[in-house]
């Protein structure tokens, strides 16, 4: 099947135009002979009570981007109690040519932050925009004359290098669990495309009799299931609330030091008694360009006693929605079997998914435990070294490892190497990616939401009694856009499985 | 003997579907055309199934004939049982399956080519192509036969289908032979190869054909032909078409058939390893069938005659390459087949063909010009196929020695379009067969409007009257007219609106509400309200038709025409034929491998190549308007200058 490849001048695009961090200000971009329309629709002037279409080109307005609400349309001037307010901006407009991409184009000047960023680019793709690939603007701008001859070369390396960039940090990024469930959904969605081709292919052979109410069950279920993978989606949570970050260890491994290192206060209580914190305490702090929620925990240990009960159990329950597990082990002290319990824990949250680091604390006494011991514990331990360079880091990083890194509160000895290691694993490597990430991950939503709104016209086609040669469109399309999350071409798959599923041959 | 030469415009090499319609189609443009086969009681031959048309080979069928091919008119004369099938599901999937009379339908094309003028027919084997070279540019310009006769020409059409080089296998039997016994072509294969045209083999097969007599029906299940019967041909008068049909018949395979294949796979020569070529997996042996569908119990077997004036059946569905001992065995095994006598075995057939991707979608190879290919030898399977093919490839080398622009259907225009395309782009790897779910736009390509697709080529070509064209113009304007009527005229409840929607169990109405609205109710159609359409005016039903499919389906078919149009922007923006992939420096590596393999002719044929991805295609169309700008600037800096 062919899917639309260059639209260029036929429909608008729209993305996060600077970089996405929590700088003081971002901006969004929409261009294509739509962008003002948009514009119109999820912008409000506050003040002039006017819509945008109606500024002369060039000029820029005070007021607020809202997700309007097209089931009570109220008026387009100002904004209705049904409306939600996203934030308080600067809208730009500019008219055809007059563009860096030549085409209408408005620009909205949010506040900043991964978070409200997201929400508007979110509204915009709802309201009629799609997302721009990467380099998009850039060509378009180059097709639209803006960008002389000479700098052709550079336009076409700027859009292969940004698109292999995107398509691995987007593959690299795709857990594991959300990748096996897309590809569910593909299989599933073939094997009914090709039943429905196999009977009417050869229609002597294969009987469609109340298939329709079958399928729509399937689909109903998948629709469902589909939509709870967007409630869930992680990455969007993580970039603006923070890294949930835990850290364990057994009494005494130096958690509390640890949280003060890394939130430079004095917030926990840090005493040399084993059992001191009974709470687990949160702090926000900032990390190079990541944010991390850090939370502290009481020791896991057995205990009878009541409060340090209540502490316990708390651990376990934070470890249970961390995005990230620092496990502090004393290396001065010999493995205990709490440490041992603490790895379980560890090693069935790295199976579902979750990252994890290993942190063989006190290195600057003399250590009666050593990685060699640790390794015991986990199989899959990998010793980070400081001079490891981050490709090679990152390969280390794959496949459920737990890196191991030698760490001293007292002279800070594997400090930045644990910066850094937690910038690898969350793909913040470099501050570029930052914008990909966030892209790639918008994206793979809007292909997911496309299967989704794909599922429920073929839905509808069913209730509508059509038969079942209208199913297959949307049922195409459907599979084609979880695809794209996969990086996955279409080609033959459908032939493929007609053949392996089916037989045909009269 | 002597040198001896004969001028003839175009040479077609294999008279058979492909082979016809490319002879024809050239002769009927004017040209000279000399069509050449190895025994002329073999032109337009049948040697597989007894069937034309089914399901989307139909709507090939009235696509050749909408342009003008021979096809339709030819089995509409000679077809002994006719059925639409998928009548039950929408329009699009409708399609036309007919039993064809074989022996009549060779004999009734033969004597059409026949009477054709400016066509010669030649029994002869063709052994060597000649080919000019000329500043590095090579043409066709003329064909030898067996005895060394030389026919000059400014083109050539191969039409090989499965002969050259041909095998035959029945178990460990080995004949060195065409299909159905024929000579095969021993010759061409080494001409070619030393021209550079790689060759590949694929495989086929053909059940046994029994004798009628020796079989019970009484234990099958009858299969009838439609009532009413729909002719192919939009030049077929239906009154005139509608015969007393002959039955076929439907039984199945059990365990026992099965066991006896299991217990003897080592003796069939696809599974010994003694075929070496690929076979269809759509048209799968009764050995693939129980080898690889283990959990299947029973597989269908119809029972169909070959013709009027025979008693042989064609087994379909049971194809094999078993020895004969085990053949006889095994179908013995099937109800109604106990006591039958094998007329002809079944047997598989191993052949030359090329890939199919050194064909320009004009179907002429890149690299020598006036040579066209088409059928079998494209590695295709299916008469339908092979004679789509062979008309345009006639068309085209017609246009080529006419000077005039050649004819490429697109993937949006037909199924004929789908076919080349995927002929030329992908990366076939066995033959291949048309199926409706390789459409992509396969609402709008609809059996039903050919016509209205196709018809304005054939007349732009010459193939077409200008009588039958203005035909199909006064038919679009009557359909546009009808449906502005529908959808602007208003009913409201009237007493007897009311009563006629209840003895039709539909709802009533509150308020008015268009004609097209209420044909949309799936309960009601076009015919059955024509009681309360007083202004309805007088037409055909090849109208109203359209009239009802257009309004019912309009979302879809509005959609559909949205993704066409896309589609077209990508078709209509052409890479030169010069275009030197190295230059692209920012493209991948393997595509751009895959774009200097395929070497596409538009943006939109690059997009379709596997492993060319949606940024590549990107870098591609900067690159181009790079190129076009480029060429821009120097042509102002010449005018400037002089």
């Amino acid at each position: 099947m062919a899917l639309p490849v260059d639209n260029h001048q036929e429909d608008t695009i729209a993305a996060v135009a600077t970089a996405m961090t929590e700088a003081g200000i971002g901006i969004i971009r929409i261009s294509g002979p739509d962008a003002i329309a948009i514009g119109d629709l999820i912008f409000r002037d506050s003040r002039m009570r006017r819509r945008l279409s109606t500024y002369p080109a060039n000029t820029i307005h005070f007021g607020y981007v809202i997700d309007p609400d097209l089931q009570n349309p109220c008026s387009a001037e100002s904004v209705s109690r049904h409306d939600e307010i996203i934030d308080e901006v600067m809208v730009s407009v500019m008219k055809h040519p007059h563009s860096y991409t030549t085409e209408d184009t408005v620009e909205i000047n949010s506040h900043g932050g991964v978070f409200l960023l997201n929400r508007i680019l979110q509204v915009v793709l709802h309201h009629g925009a799609r997302m721009a690939e990467p380099g998009e603007f850039t060509k378009r701008a180059f097709l639209g004359g803006r960008i002389d001859l000479a700098r052709a070369e550079a336009v076409m390396d700027l859009i292969s290098s940004r698109s292999e960039f995107a398509r691995k940090i987007s593959l690299g990024q795709l857990e594991g669990s959300v990748s096996d469930k897309v590809q569910k959904f593909r299989s599933s969605i073939l094997y009914e495309l090709a039943f429905l081709e196999s009977a009417l292919d050869d229609p002597e052979n294969y009987d469609t009799t109340g298939y329709p109410q079958k399928l729509d069950a399937k689909l109903k279920q998948m629709i469902d299931e589909m939509n709870r993978m967007l409630t869930d989606s992680e990455s969007g949570r993580i970039l603006q609330e923070g890294i949930r970050t835990v850290i364990v260890g057994k009494p005494n491994a130096g958690k509390s030091s640890l949280l003060n290192l890394m939130s430079h206060s004095e917030r926990a209580i840090v005493t040399d008694i084993a059992g001191t914190t009974r709470d687990t305490l949160e702090e926000q702090v900032r990390m190079g360009d990541l944010l991390l929620n850090l939370v502290d925990t009481a020791g896991i240990h057995e205990t009878e006693e009541p409060v340090e009960k209540i502490g316990v159990d708390r651990a376990i329950k934070a470890a249970d929605s961390a995005d990230l597990l620092l496990f502090l082990i004393d290396s001065a002290d010999e493995l205990s079997e709490e440490d041992q319990r603490i790895a379980a824990l560890v090693e069935d949250r790295v199976g579902e998914g979750r990252k994890a680091i290993v942190l063989l604390n006190k290195s600057d006494l003399s250590p009666q435990t050593t990685v060699q011991n640790i390794r015991t514990l986990f199989p899959k331990l990998v010793p980070i070294e400081m001079e490891m360079h981050s490709g090679k880091k990152r390969e280390v990083l794959k496949s459920n490892n737990i890196p191991c890194v030698l760490f001293s509160m007292k002279d800070q000895t594997g400090w930045s190497e644990l910066q850094q290691l937690i910038a690898e694993m969350f793909h913040a490597g470099e501050l570029q990616s930052r914008n990909e990430v966030f892209l790639t991950n918008e994206r793979q939503r809007e292909n997911v939401r496309n299967a989704v709104q794909s599922l429920a016209l073929v839905r509808g086609s069913i209730a509508d009694g059509m038969s079942e040669e209208f199913f297959s469109i949307d049922l195409m399309n459907a599979y084609s856009e979880l695809g794209k999350i996969l990086g996955e071409q279409v080609d033959d798959d459908l032939v493929e499985e007609i053949f392996s599923k089916f037989c045909l041959g009269k | 003997m002597q040198d001896y030469t004969i001028q003839t415009d175009v040479c077609v090499i294999g008279a058979g579907h492909a082979g016809c319609e490319a002879a024809l189609a050239c002769a009927r443009l004017g040209l000279d055309t000399t069509i050449f086969t190895m025994n002329v009681d073999s032109i337009a031959m049948m040697p597989c199934n007894p069937h034309i048309g089914g399901s989307s080979k139909g709507h090939l069928v009235r696509e050749i004939d909408a342009l003008g091919g021979e096809m339709g008119k030819n089995i509409d004369k000679t077809f002994i049982q006719s059925k639409m099938l998928n009548i039950s599901k929408g329009p699009a999937v409708h399609s036309l399956r007919t039993q064809a009379d074989k022996s009549a339908y060779s004999r009734e094309m033969r004597s059409v080519l026949e009477s054709q003028s400016h066509l010669h027919i030649r029994q002869a084997e063709v052994t060597d192509l000649g080919i000019q070279s000329k500043n590095n540019l090579r043409k066709i310009v003329s064909v030898k036969t067996f005895p060394g006769t030389e026919y000059t020409c400014k083109a050539v059409i191969l039409c090989t289908g499965t002969y050259l080089n041909a095998r035959c296998l029945v178990g460990e039997t080995i004949t060195e032979t065409g299909p159905n016994g024929m000579q095969r072509s021993t010759w061409l294969s080494e001409c070619l190869r030393k021209n550079g045209i790689a060759l590949r083999r694929f495989k086929t097969g053909t059940p046994a054909r029994m004798d009628g007599r020796s079989l019970d029906y009484s234990k099958m299940k009858i299969q009838l032909g439609d009532r009413r019967i729909i002719p192919f041909s939009y030049s077929t008068d239906p009154e005139s078409i509608q015969i007393e049909q002959v039955p076929c018949w439907l039984t199945y395979t059990n365990d026992n058939t099965h066991k006896i294949i299991r217990d003897n796979i080592n003796r069939s020569p696809i599974y010994s390893g003694i075929i070496k070529g690929t076979g269809p997996r759509y048209c799968p042996s009764i050995e693939d069938k129980v080898i690889k569908f283990p959990d299947h119990d029973r597989h269908q077997v119809f029972i169909e005659p070959e013709g009027k004036n025979t008693n042989e059946m064609y087994v379909d569905g049971m194809s094999s390459s078993m020895p004969d001992d085990v053949q006889q065995q095994m179908y013995r095994t099937v109800p109604g087949l106990e006591h039958c006598e094998i007329v002809k075995n079944a047997y598989a057939i191993e052949y030359d063909c090329i890939n199919a991707n050194i064909l320009k979608p004009t179907l002429e190879t890149r690299t020598i010009t006036g040579l066209f290919c088409a059928g079998q030898f494209n590695g295709s399977s299916g008469y339908e196929e092979a004679a789509a093919q062979g008309l345009i490839a006639g068309i085209n080398a017609a246009m080529e020695i006419k000077g005039e622009e050649p004819l490429v259907i697109e993937r949006s225009e037909g199924y004929i379009g789908v076919l080349i395309d995927d002929l030329v782009n992908k990366d076939n790897r066995e033959p291949y067969r048309m199926m409706t779910s390789r459409a992509e736009y396969r609402l709008l390509l609809r059996q039903d409007n050919a016509d209205l697709r196709l018809r304005k080529y054939g007349y732009r070509v010459g193939l077409i009257t200008k009588e039958q064209y203005d035909y199909v113009l006064w038919k679009q304007e009557r359909i546009k007219e009808e449906i502005h009527r529908m959808k602007t005229t208003w009913i409201g409840g009237t007493e007897e609106v009311q009563r006629f929607l209840r003895e039709h169990n539909s709802a009533p109405l509150n308020n008015g509400i268009t004609l097209a609205d209420l044909i949309c109710r799936p309960e009601l159609s076009y015919l059955c309200i024509a009681p309360i359409d007083h202004e309805r005016p007088e037409l055909p039903e090849a109208v109203t038709e359209q009239v009802e499919i257009e309004i019912r389906y309009e979302g879809y078919i509005a959609r559909q025409e949205k993704q066409v149009a896309q589609f077209e922007k990508l078709e209509h923006r052409h890479i030169p034929e010069n275009m030197d992939y190295d230059d692209v420096q920012s493209l991948r590596l393997e595509a751009r491998q895959k774009l200097k393999e395929f070497r596409p002719n538009s943006i939109g044929q690059a997009s379709r190549l596997s492993g060319v991805t949606p940024a590549d295609i990107s870098v591609l169309v900067v690159y181009l308007e790079k190129m076009r700008q480029t060429h821009h600037q120097s042509s102002v800096d010449i005018k400037s200058k002089s």
